[in-house]
């Protein structure tokens, strides 16, 4: 039987407009996929604008891995190719037919395949992508044996959606999904959850591991730290709960299961509850009529890790949630002096302190500027690893790989560090450097 | 509200890029983000931040030195009319040690804050605050009858060469504040120690029996005989630097730091148990007269407690890892004992100690992550 785990440093930064536990469907007239979703890609495109696809079609596959194809959640038209700087590929818009066709796939012989063919059918059906590795948060290379595959069944970020409620009648997909990724393991799929109860309590050919503790206690990352850490030259494979059902339904039906539960919260959504909604949907589906007045930031995914999308962006390919929150850029007067009741930090220097239990609204404010690296024990105290995280971030900033090594960087992902850089006093754009620091060593090994 | 707003940006156009002014535009930030916390949204990484900043967290620990400032300009006064032997009201006491000790903080703050303008300018850079903390700790470790011409000398000094020459705010390897002392107490021994600059008599004939000098002083002659009795010391109307002597004024600032989360309590801690240790020893040794002061009592005297709570505290110069910070502590408090007890020249054997491990600092820390890499190391070579 797995570990229980109590994870003690972490914060859980209390906001309002978490969502209610009902969900209603929704429909979109475009998707988008979007290559810089899978960091580190290099798209080649297969399609152009005008072209028709099916859902399961391949939009565009890996430069590198050209066996793996991200395909059209959809059937319809090519809508537009959206670039960015030097023709970068940012969005594939897709326009959605009333009625989806999709690719099939042979799939009669997926409970008895070999590791080889289950990674074959993976591959071509554009359900690779779903797995992501460790180190450097990527979407797994095919070509290597993972030690294990780790499936956090919670998450703790803020507002986060609850998979034991998104994913309560999936049992039977989650199974067939973890059979299928025990093959492709010489270890063991460990399954990380809150609690005993719910849908992944019953779970077999797996292990099963219970972690407590504030966020960033549902941080695959933080698990893997505790229960199999990663070393120089071994790879760890993730799996998000709710794409581990789609893979299961796929391996089970033989056509690409696009259907998503994605949670609407944050303080301005009049109403935050669960949505079912297509992979890659307009957000505009999920908000429409349901924001309150005022300048919103619109974020596909949590507000610590997610992206800025805009009122009219596209739902991310791994987020399983849309938060809105309200865009603060007025100046404070007096803002050093000023009681700050409606401030949440982790130190006590606002008087919110009275109220430890209240629920915020925080905008995006970032209430400073950046300064160099004065405090210390700030960042230890939101970084469950037993990792000196300012130490390897000064060894990332000054590119030394040895350094890096030695202290830990396998082991993180940018969304370790998201804490981190919410709790940090000199306003130091953390996710960003420890990203630098695993592109370079990525690049350089 | 508006109408500042107004006001810094209609002053605005000349110091911008191209403007006449351009090169002082340090300047006008500095006033203005003083005024505003600007309202910068975040453009990347997490989407909400903690509400704190370093002005806030510097504002913090001045806040926290207050008591010790409130009760050192009292202590002024009620030091100088015991000396001239003339009864005197709270108030009239604490106006006299008002206007003995304003002029300091005002020099230092002058002083400080025009080195740091000047490097600003110079750099390019926007103010950093790291100032806030030290100009005010400046003049809480001086005698009272410093001239202010020191104060202004040492100032520049320490953020020339205790901080700029690092690289400013978060890059120096020792205290500002201490540095400062430590420049005048080599620079000029005869004004920073002896029995004549630690109470304010304006030239007045003094009572009978009046010396002027520390505990510390009479401790290295009389021994026990020469100490403050036990609540003396703790409330702190004995002579001393201005805000060194209360340890309950400062136990009220360590209370704000540790509260606050600023301050780290494991430094304070283990510097508390570092002196303790080191006193109980000499207790046992008892060599001469100044050893027999129980440990106890020996913390209470000098600035073992300011510098305790407010100098080795400091985040920049001290160990940053908490293992490390536990070893730091001990040390500076041990060694700050060491310094006082065996080596009279140096009362302030607790500047010696705390700058001293300023220096070790680092080293600690290099320990500390050695033993963590070595760990992974041995990890990685069982799983291979």
């Amino acid at each position: 039987m797995g570990q229980n785990i109590k994870i003690r440093r972490g914060v859980d930064i209390k906001l309002n407009g978490a969502a209610d536990q009902k969900s209603s469907p929704t429909s979109t007239s475009t998707v988008a996929i979007k290559p810089t979703d899978f960091h580190n890609l290099i798209p080649k495109l297969v399609v152009k604008q005008g072209d028709t696809v099916k859902a399961g079609s391949p939009i565009f596959y890996d430069k590198l891995h050209p066996e793996m194809q991200f395909v059209s959640p959809v059937s319809g038209e090519i809508a537009e190719v959206i670039r960015g700087e030097k023709r970068r590929i940012l969005e594939v818009r897709v326009l959605a037919d009333k009625e989806t066709v999709f690719e099939t796939h042979d799939v009669s012989n997926a409970s008895n395949s070999d590791a080889t063919a289950i990674k074959e059918l993976l591959l071509k059906s554009g359900n690779w992508p779903l797995i992501k590795q460790r180190p450097f948060d990527i979407v797994a290379d095919p070509g290597k044996s993972p030690k294990a595959i780790f499936v956090s069944a919670f998450d703790s970020a803020p507002l986060a959606p609850d998979y034991n409620f998104i994913l309560k009648d999936r049992g039977e997909d989650l199974q067939t999904g973890i059979d299928a990724l025990a093959k492709l393991t010489a270890g063991k799929v460990q399954v990380v959850t809150a609690t005993n109860a719910g849908v992944f309590g019953s779970l077999k050919n797996c292990e099963r591991h219970v972690v407590n503790g504030p966020h960033p206690a549902g941080n695959v990352g933080v698990q893997i730290h505790n229960i199999d850490p990663v070393n120089k030259g071994e790879q760890v494979w993730v799996v998000n709960p709710q794409d581990l059902a789609a893979m299961g339904s796929f391996l089970r039906t033989g056509k690409i299961d696009i259907n998503r539960t994605v949670a609407l919260t944050g303080s301005e959504v009049k109403a935050p509850q669960y949505f079912n909604v297509t992979l890659g949907t307009a957000v505009e589906a999920l908000t429409k009529g349901n924001l309150n007045d005022g300048g919103l930031r619109v974020i596909s995914g949590n507000v610590l890790t997610g992206d800025n999308v805009g009122g009219k962006g596209y739902l991310g390919f791994y987020h399983h949630q849309v938060t809105v929150i309200p865009e603060d850029d007025e100046p404070e007067f007096f803002g050093w002096i000023a009681p700050g009741l409606n401030k949440f930090s982790l130190s006590r220097t606002f008087f919110s302190w009275l109220t430890p239990n209240k629920k915020y609204n925080l905008g995006t404010s970032q209430h400073g500027e950046e300064r160099a690296f004065v405090m210390s024990g700030e960042y230890e105290k939101v970084f469950p690893f037993d990792i000196y995280p300012v130490q390897l971030l000064k060894s990332m900033l000054v590119k030394d790989i040895d350094a890096m090594e030695s202290l830990g960087v396998y082991e993180v992902a940018p969304e370790d560090f998201a804490l981190c850089e919410f709790g940090c006093t000199s306003k130091i754009d953390v996710q960003e450097i420890v990203r630098e620091g695993l592109d370079l060593i990525q690049k350089e090994c | 509200m508006k109408l500042f707003k107004n006001l810094f940006d209609s002053l605005r156009p000349p110091f911008e890029k191209g403007g006449k002014f351009e090169k002082l535009w340090p300047l006008l930030d500095g006033f203005e983000t003083f005024m505003f916390v600007p309202g910068h949204s975040t453009k990347k990484g997490a989407h909400i931040r903690d509400g704190i900043d370093l002005k806030r967290t510097m504002i913090t620990v001045v806040i926290a030195l207050v008591p010790c400032l409130l009760f050192g300009m009292w202590n002024v006064g009620h030091q100088h009319f015991l000396a001239v032997g003339q009864d005197a009201e709270l108030m009239e006491k604490f106006i006299y040690g008002a206007i003995k000790v304003l002029p300091l903080v005002i020099v230092s703050y002058g002083v400080g804050l025009g080195v740091e303008f000047i490097f600003c300018i110079k750099n390019g850079h926007s103010i950093q605050e790291g100032f806030l903390v030290s100009g005010m700790l400046i003049p809480l470790i001086m005698p009272v009858e410093v001239p202010l011409w020191m104060v202004a000398i040492a100032t520049a000094f320490a953020v020339v060469f205790g901080k700029e020459v690092f690289g400013g705010t978060g890059m120096n390897i020792l205290n500002p504040a201490l540095t400062a002392r430590a420049f005048l107490f080599f620079a000029y021994p005869t004004k920073m120690s002896g029995n004549s600059v630690w109470v304010a008599t304006d030239g007045m004939a003094t009572v009978d029996g009046f010396t002027g000098a520390t505990a510390l002083g009479n401790a290295v002659e009389k021994g026990m005989a020469g100490v403050p009795p036990y609540m003396d010391s703790i409330m702190g109307w004995i002579p001393g630097s201005i805000g060194e002597t209360s340890v309950i004024a400062i136990l009220i600032g360590a209370g704000v730091l540790i509260y606050s989360g600023i301050g780290s309590w494991r430094i304070m801690l283990s510097m508390l148990i570092g002196g303790y240790v080191m006193g109980m020893i000499f207790n046992a040794w008892e060599a001469n007269a100044y050893m027999q002061i129980p440990a106890h009592h020996q913390l209470m005297l000098g600035g073992f407690f300011f510098g305790m709570v407010f100098m080795a505290t400091d985040p920049v110069s001290a160990s940053q890892t908490a293992t490390g910070k536990w070893i730091y502590g001990f040390f500076c408090g041990l060694l700050g004992i060491l310094i006082r007890v065996v080596n009279p020249a140096y009362p302030e054997g607790i500047m010696m100690a705390i700058l001293f491990m300023n220096v070790m600092a680092p080293l600690i820390d290099h320990y500390v992550i050695q033993a963590n890499i070595n760990k992974r190391l041995k990890r990685a070579k069982v799983a291979a």
